[in-house]
């Protein structure tokens, strides 16, 4: 048992080769073929991931840190004892994350098959999903935080190259002239972002590396040893050579300059109170956590799109459906969070940090919660709801709730996964039907004007705008209903997934502040429950705007899911949508009304204490429960009062819209608050702008034309002329005249360069130039021959 | 010190001397041989640059492969070369890029294409020397002589403004060398020797000791004459002219090869020579530095022509490489040396991706382009992984350097945390800079019908052959770098146990 978690690489190079074999294949295998690899591959990663899960049950839990053989260094500096070694592990928090990427992972693979029938560049998308399937492993089993990082990074760029997937489009768009170059935008947008929270995370792994001397998470061997302040278990020193961490002349081939791991190194640090220097300053080890954890959380709000780098998420809709479910939802955003659970210890010690963490994920919960009730484009609801949803989860990792954190991480992978490939469902639909209106309305054209009907000039239709869809229920009956699941869980309805994961946070709110008096709980609880009700109303709308009512255009009408390719997508709908159903009973909280009776409560916090020393079980609190459940279904009826009769009044608005009282907040909601607007005017154009000045000004104009140009070389001119014939002419004159006679003078041979007497130049200084040389061999030759 | 014999150093170096001499016997009109030849020396030079390697011993810090020949005694100068761990990679490198420069412009020069071929093997003699030469009299021989091909590589075969631009690139290089030579004789005079170990040594067990104040004068002497190559900020203007102008090898060669012979002379020279002043003028030079890498940066996100952005971007890189040395910490001037290597080979592959789109559209304004991958899909592949390499991607070999130059800076006692965190942001710009450079050539629609019929031009073998071995060095270095690191580290921890005692002076006062 021990052995099989040597498997663990395997989730890494399964799709790795899958990559390979349609990168340099996949033109020869055709659709089929390179869905076949694709799909294996993820499903090898999948299967590994579960015999980990039996590893790890089956071994009492003990964590596992694996190296393949040939090539277990990566950046080896003896001499400044920088170790980072390609090594991976296997624990219970690392193996979540696995069945996580790896499960829905696989689904999308499937989904993907159908949903990209038929795209030119096939094969091209499979080695991309492949690609970011090896890179978000990566990502979750790195033992130290530089694999971590090469995932962190690895992944922002597939999700760069996957939102910008369809840069070629040549469609016209009213913003950015191309369709093509609107996506291409969206992809560059979505990487620079991440490269701001990167560079924050950049910092506090230099932080950790200096305090600690190696970005391990635990050695190989070693366990987690938990707080010495809840005194449960006394700390055996495991630090041998405390006193000299970094040893004056280590020997050149000693791997490990560290005996542990940073958290446990953490754990001793703070147990001792001890100080750590930074050139002249010296700060104690709170401190250091305190800012390693806030530099880190700006690489976490990068990630995870909280406020205030998540401007880049709603834009990443760009991309092909598959890739915003898979990557702009289930897995790569949560990566911030699995970032901060991993650095529980940090976060723990460093209250201040967990604060802001969860100020900013509370915030930002309610922000997106927000905007998405103004959203028309039904994956761009979508897309606010998962900042919004991400918000929550990192606000539970702030409070330190990391059970219910991970929780909802995995909770929300499965319904936001089932919601956004049911919307692309829906938009694949809805453009077969507007095709299929084309094609009538071609006839009659045909039929009208023999032929040569003109370019029509009208506003392009969008699939995805939900004013134009409507009575969806009728002919996509299936798919409404999985979607309806999916919507109800993230709605936050008992008994699905999203109703335990979510109700689990609020409680842990709540907790927080009752039982530790402390404000920032109380705080949260306020914000994510008001975004929770909005969940519910913006889900409610969604839903209403969608399916309900009647068919609003031609191409509603005629939209179905039994199209080329449609079944096997919703053949994954009704995958998720188990999973969605059943997925939240593997974390009852304890105490919960008659459920904890039947089903054993909390087993996934005990599964992930084993990692995460700092994560507890729940307790239920029903009153919040019964509270946030009937708040939740107050909103979904309040949202069918206001749309099912009248989804959409006169001049495409919504029913808000021409209400005064709701009218200002919902152009606000529509508006996206302005955030890209204000990020333009106060960022992006002051620093294009800047950039062009340092160019024409600085760099052109001053220090290229005037500084060399003018100051050097007519200086020098000059001086020349004036020092040539000092006697027959005024300083001032001959200064003028010399500068005129100078630019005769350099032109004159220069001008010869250029016409063809260049050659008896070159040749006449090259040929001097060897004289020089074997001049000044000559009396090497003489020793050499004396020898 | 007694005369060797010839070492594999020497027999090294003059293997592109010997290819260029057998280039001047072959008849002008038969190109064909003269490109074979050319690919040939530099090939040959490569494989014995590989034997150096293999006979090189990486755990002895000082100088192996020695060969010693007195040669003008009375003034106490010689002829001495040998590599350490300090110049064994830029050796390596020197070989390793030179054969994808004649590749590159093996269809793009047509004309006097023996003398361009005898400068180019000329320039990599040079090149070498510079490398290898420990006596500062052969070295400033050398590094005067890299010179003279290079100007005329662009004053010959460069573009329109190429006279103004070589002879730029000239004088600026001169003005610096001028001051260098000074020092240089000065420092002779003072130790009685030239040769570098002997005054090295002299000055490490205090055999020689600098007047006050005479330490810093040396040592800026040598400093501006490398700030200049680097460029160190705000000395670059020559930068973009000369690789604007340049044809694509000159180009390649600048930003792979000549421009590290400032940041080498940085670390064999300044560092170990003046110590003291080193450590007194590290925050000065880091200064220029993180600018340097901003500035770098932020210009070149307004260009608007490929070549001239790129140029830039050398300007914001080699601030990553002068700050990794002058953070005076192992894991800095090693990640600095190592960032010397992988900034020749991202980007000299720029450099040659963009050569290869000016061969086929004769501009290299990115607005000329759009949709590029659509056209040519495996050349937007490659483009891409040059791109990433060079934005510093994990796993690619940009990373590996950056990250160990900024953690050294970081752990430095002579910089404060403020370097460090300035250069950060140079992380940021770089996306910037170069994601804005891959959309506008290869994302977006295909409107232009000249872009459309880049379809019929596929990438040549040549041109295959020039980007493959730097790709894959890029996934080497990017994955596996410890090998990399561990042929310098026994000389860089020399070198840093020599600094250390002035840093601890220098932080504890």
């Amino acid at each position: 048992m021990e052995n099989l978690a040597q498997l663990v690489p395997l989730v890494i190079i399964a799709p790795l080769i899958g990559m390979l074999i349609n990168l340099f294949l996949g033109k020869y295998l055709g659709e089929r073929g390179v869905g076949m690899v694709a799909i294996g591959a993820a499903l090898i990663a999948f299967v590994v991931a579960v015999l980990l899960l039996v590893q790890q049950t089956a071994t009492g839990y003990a964590p596992v840190v694996v190296e393949i053989p040939f090539f277990s260094r990566w950046i080896d500096v003896p001499a400044a004892a920088l170790y980072i070694g390609w090594q991976f592990r296997v624990d219970t928090l690392s193996v979540t994350m696995m069945l996580v990427v790896a499960g829905v992972g696989s689904l999308i693979h499937f989904y993907a098959t159908g949903y990209m029938h038929g795209d030119s560049m096939y094969p091209r998308f499979f080695v991309y999903l492949n690609m970011f399937l090896v890179f978000m492993m990566l990502l979750v089993t790195g033992n130290n935080f530089l694999v971590l990082f090469i995932g962190w990074e690895g992944v922002g760029f597939c999700s760069y190259i996957l939102i910008s997937f369809w840069w070629d489009r040549a469609q016209k768009d009213k913003q950015f002239g191309t369709v093509g170059w609107k996506n291409s935008l969206a992809g560059r947008k979505a990487f620079i972002v991440n490269r701001v929270g990167d560079f924050g995370l950049l910092i506090a792994l230099f932080l950790t590396f200096w305090t600690f001397g190696t970005l391990d998470f635990y050695k190989p061997g070693e366990v987690p040893i938990q707080s010495v302040h809840e005194q449960t278990r006394v700390i055996e020193v495991v630090r041998t050579d405390e006193t000299a961490p970094a040893p004056a002349s280590p020997a050149l081939d000693e791997p490990h300059p560290a005996a542990m791991g940073v958290f446990n190194q953490a754990e001793q640090m703070m147990a001792e109170g001890a100080t750590v220097s930074f050139g002249s300053i010296t700060m104690p080890i709170q401190t250091v956590l305190t800012l390693i954890a806030l530099f880190m959380l700006l690489g976490v709000t990068g990630k995870s799109a909280q406020i205030p780098l998540f401007v880049w998420l709603p834009d990443a809709m760009a991309g092909p459906t598959p890739v915003s479910a898979l990557i702009h939802a289930a897995t790569m955003v949560t990566a911030g969070v699995y970032l901060i659970v991993r650095s529980q210890v940090f976060y723990h010690y460093a209250p201040f940090a967990s604060g802001v963490v969860t100020l900013v994920g509370a915030v930002t919960a309610l922000v997106g919660g927000f905007i998405a009730l103004g959203q028309w484009d039904i994956k761009k609801v979508l897309a606010y709801s998962t900042v919004s949803q991400l918000g929550f989860m990192v606000a539970a990792a702030g409070i330190g709730a990391y059970t219910a954190a991970m929780f909802h991480l995995a909770a929300h992978a499965l319904f936001k996964a089932l919601l956004f490939l049911g919307s692309g469902v829906v938009i694949h639909a809805v453009e077969h039907g507007y095709h299929h209106v084309q094609h009538l309305k071609e006839g009659e054209h045909h039929a009208e004007h023999g032929g040569d009907a003109p370019e029509d000039e009208e506003e392009p239709f969008d699939p995805q705008d939900m004013r134009n869809m409507g009575g969806l229920k009728a002919s996509m009956r299936r798919t409404y209903w999985f979607y309806l699941i999916g919507a109800l869980a993230l709605a936050g309805i008992f008994p699905l997934a999203g109703f335990w994961s979510k109700d689990e946070i609020l409680a842990e709110g709540l907790m927080r502040g009752f039982v530790e008096g402390d404000l920032v709980g109380y705080i949260a609880f306020g914000l994510l429950f008001i975004s929770a009700l909005l969940t519910a109303f913006y889900m409610g709308r969604q839903v209403i705007l969608v399916f309900h009512g009647q068919p609003r255009t031609e191409a509603a009408r005629y939209a179905g899911e039994r199209a080329y390719g449609m079944r096997v997508m919703v053949n994954v709908l009704a995958v998720l949508a188990v999973g969605t159903v059943v997925f939240g009973f593997i974390n009852v909280a304890s105490g919960f009304w008659v459920v904890d009776r039947i089903i054993r409560p909390h087993v996934f916090a005990d599964w992930l204490q084993h990692t995460v020393v700092y994560a507890h079980p729940a307790n239920a609190l029903m009153g919040v429960a019964i509270l946030a459940v009937a708040g939740a279904v107050i909103m979904i009826l309040a949202a069918r009062s206001i749309y099912l009769h009248r989804p959409v009044v006169e001049g495409d608005k919504d029913p808000l819209q021409v209400n005064p009282q709701t009218e200002g907040l919902f152009a606000l909601a529509n508006a996206r608050m302005f955030w890209d607007e204000i990020y333009d005017k106060y960022i992006v154009v002051p620093f294009t702008r800047a950039g062009h000045w340092l160019a024409d000004r600085l760099d052109s104009a001053f220090l290229h034309d005037f500084v060399h140009d003018v100051l050097l070389v007519k200086t020098f001119n000059g001086v020349a002329r004036l020092l040539g014939r000092p006697v027959d002419l005024g300083i001032i004159d001959g200064a003028v005249n010399g500068l005129g006679r100078l630019a005769q003078a350099i032109a004159g041979p220069l001008g010869r360069l250029q016409t063809g007497y260049v050659r008896v130049y070159a040749l006449s200084v090259f040929i001097g130039a060897l004289l020089v040389i074997v001049l000044l061999l000559l009396p090497l030759l003489q020793v050499m021959g004396g020898n | 010190m007694e005369n060797t014999g010839i070492s594999l150093t020497t027999l090294t170096l003059f293997v592109p001397l010997i290819g260029m001499l057998v280039l001047l016997f072959i008849p002008r009109s038969q190109e064909h041989t003269i490109r074979w030849v050319s690919l040939a020396t530099t090939v040959i030079t490569f494989v014995m640059t590989l034997l150096m390697l293999a006979a090189f011993n990486s755990g002895d810090p000082d100088l192996q492969l020695v060969t010693y020949m007195s040669w003008i005694p009375q003034w106490g100068i010689s002829y001495y070369v040998g590599v350490d761990g300090l110049s064994i990679l830029l050796v390596l490198m020197t070989s390793f890029i030179m054969p994808s420069a004649i590749l590159v412009s093996w269809k793009s020069i047509k004309e006097r294409v023996k003398l361009y071929y005898a400068f180019m093997l000329l320039l990599q003699w040079a090149m070498i020397g510079v490398f290898v030469a420990q006596d500062l009299f052969l070295f400033y021989i050398f590094w005067e002589v890299t010179l003279i091909p290079m100007y005329f590589l662009i004053g010959i075969w460069g573009a329109e403004n190429r006279v103004y631009a070589a002879v730029k690139f000239f004088l600026y290089t001169m003005a610096g060398s001028i001051l260098m030579l000074l020092a240089i004789l000065f420092l002779g005079n003072e130790g009685g020797t030239f040769a570098v170990p002997q005054l090295v040594e002299a000055v490490r067990n205090g055999t020689l000791q600098y007047a006050p104040g005479i330490e810093m004068l040396l040592f800026v002497g040598f400093a501006i004459a490398f700030a200049i190559k680097v460029p160190v900020w705000p000395l670059h203007s020559w930068l973009p002219d000369a690789h604007v102008q340049a044809p694509t090898a000159g180009s390649v060669i600048l930003a792979g090869i000549l421009l590290k012979m400032g940041t080498y002379g940085f670390v064999r020279f300044n560092l170990p020579l003046f110590p003291q002043a080193s450590v007194e003028a590290a925050p000065v030079v880091a200064l220029l530095a993180v600018i340097g890498i901003l500035y770098g940066a932020w210009v070149s996100y307004a260009q608007d022509d490929a070549k001239k952005l790129v140029a830039y971007s050398s300007v914001s890189h080699l601030g990553f490489v002068m700050l990794g040395i002058f953070a005076l910490t192992a894991a800095g001037i090693q990640g600095g040396i190592l960032q010397m290597v992988n900034h020749g080979i991202s980007t000299g592959a720029l450099f040659i991706l963009v050569g290869i789109l000016y061969e086929r559209r004769h501009t290299k304004a990115l607005a000329a382009f759009g949709g590029i991958w659509k056209v040519l899909p495996v050349f937007g592949g490659l483009s891409l992984i040059f791109v990433l390499s060079s934005m510093g991607l994990p796993g690619l070999n940009g990373f590996v350097g950056e990250f160990t130059i900024l953690l050294g800076a970081m752990g430095s006692d002579v910089l404060s945390f403020f370097f460090t965190f300035f250069a950060t942001l140079g992380v940021i710009m770089a996306a910037i800079y170069l994601l804005y450079l891959f959309q506008k050539i290869f994302m977006g629609p295909v409107d232009k019908p000249e872009n459309e019929a880049l379809k019929d031009q596929p990438l040549t073998w040549q041109e295959y052959a020039a980007l493959i071995p730097l790709l894959i060095l890029v996934f080497w270095i990017g994955l596996q770098p410890a090998g990399w690191f561990a042929q310098m580290s026994a000389s860089v921890s020399q070198l840093v146990a020599q600094i250390g005692p002035y840093v601890q002076l220098a932080a504890g006062g």
